[in-house]
């Protein structure tokens, strides 16, 4: 089973997501900012990173830049999710190594067509769930 | 909504647009309907069947409009658009080369979405039709729905559907909290209200067509109609791409599925079609559509 990683300081959110994420067959961990997800990943690379902007401790797009530099750090699929939802937020996100972008507020298709476009799911999973 | 009301808004339905709806959609009218009634100061839908049976022109269209239109998204199923990019462009680019030129109709354009998603792809391999002529039309039963594809003003919601952020970063400009998209991509399509039911051989004849998730809502002899004028439109080497839940298979000769390639069909050679004997079933329909 592949896992994503739920990076987010609202615990609201996290469990929206988990809901949405698990029902896309993945096994979810939580991390309430980019510090702790960042000791997660050390200790394993997830598949997949859901990943908040602002965060306290360390904001979303710090632990991208400090992720892209691990090692092995190059292979999770990571899509921001955050209400940044300006064009220069995008810019700025996709040129530090994002995968995929969500604009809050979201909702199960719109997490299901940005992980299909990263083929973190088959299009088949997608046409059955 | 009582079950002769029920019946009008059936037969109606299907004579103004063609929609075949089962004995058992009374949700989907309500759905659809009851929002528009309310709209119209109408205490129900049996005021608004009322209103039909005088002859009402604007609720007329805002009934049928009602029903008709489908929620769309950008790059809808993806795999179409993939053997779009993958296979038939290249196999039309090389077939025109010395045209130069390339027509394309969805046939369903609704919101715009289907279309937009083709002028990307093929904005995305312009480098092998430089220079080439390329003609994108989108027709849609609703004026409402038209009006909409036209300004290509999409919101976050809708952008999120199908889009890559890519896509978006390219093709489309933020204002506020909608998504517009850009002025040289909606210069590549026109727009045009069309009725499937009505006569469409005034559109000419197209390389690619484009008729996605319409068809579901037809009777059968409806499909096979519609299946025999869109082979009257579409070059002997075009394309034909239709919706997941869609198929020609037991409705008409004219197209034949291309096996590997789901969605995608291919005009059979009209005489052919003629000289082998229609499916069984299908025969006498053809005859009756062909004496309406």
């Amino acid at each position: 089973m592949k896992t994503c990683l739920v990076v987010d300081d609202s615990s609201i959110v996290r469990k929206v997501a988990r809901r949405i994420v698990e029902a896309l067959g993945f096994q979810v961990i939580e991390a309430e900012d980019g510090v702790e997800a960042l000791v997660h990943c050390k200790k394993a690379m997830p598949e997949a990173i859901l990943l908040d902007w602002n965060m306290p401790v360390m904001d979303g797009f710090q632990f991208l830049g400090t992720l892209r530099r691990m090692p092995g750090g190059e292979e999770p699929m990571v899509v921001f999710c955050t209400t940044e939802t300006g064009i220069d937020h995008i810019t700025k996100a996709m040129g530090g190594g994002a995968n995929e972008y969500i604009m809050k507020p979201f909702d199960k298709d719109i997490v299901m067509a940005k992980f299909q476009e990263v083929g973190l799911i088959a299009l088949d999973e997608q046409t059955a769930a | 909504m009582n079950p002769t009301e029920y019946e009008y808004l059936r037969k109606f339905l299907k004579d103004n647009s063609g929609l075949d709806l089962s004995a058992d959609k009374q949700y989907l009218i309500e759905s659809r309907l009851l929002p528009l009634a309310r709209k119209a100061g109408l205490s129900g839908i049996g005021e608004l069947v009322q209103k039909l049976q005088g002859g009402a022109r604007t609720v007329i269209t805002d009934v049928v409009e009602a029903m008709t239109t489908n929620e769309t998204f950008f790059f809808r199923d993806k795999v179409p658009f993939d053997h779009f990019r993958d296979h038939i462009m290249p196999e039309i680019i090389k077939a025109r080369a010395a045209k130069r030129s390339i027509r394309i109709w969805c046939a369903a354009g609704s919101t715009g979405q289907e279309p937009y998603s083709l002028a990307m792809c093929l904005k995305d391999m312009s480098a092998a039709l430089t220079g080439w002529r390329i003609e994108i039309i989108a027709t849609d039963l609703s004026q409402e729905v038209l009006e909409k594809a036209k300004s290509g003003i999409y919101s976050q919601f809708e952008v999120q559907r199908g889009l890559p952020i890519q896509m978006l970063m390219k093709y489309f400009k933020q204002t506020g909290e909608t998504w517009q998209v850009n002025p040289e991509l909606r210069a590549m399509i026109q727009h045009r209200q069309l009725n499937l039911l009505h006569d469409f051989a005034q559109l000419g004849t197209f390389d690619v067509i484009f008729c996605r998730n319409v068809l579901i809502y037809f009777d059968q002899d409806t499909k096979i109609n519609i299946f025999n004028r869109l082979a009257r439109q579409i070059e002997p080497d075009g394309f034909l791409v239709l919706g997941a839940a869609e198929t020609v298979v037991g409705l008409t000769d004219t197209f034949r599925p291309i096996p590997e390639r789901r969605g995608v069909y291919k005009p059979n050679d009209p005489r052919a079609a003629a000289a082998k004997p229609a499916l069984a079933g299908a025969a006498p329909r053809l005859a009756v559509m062909a004496g309406r």
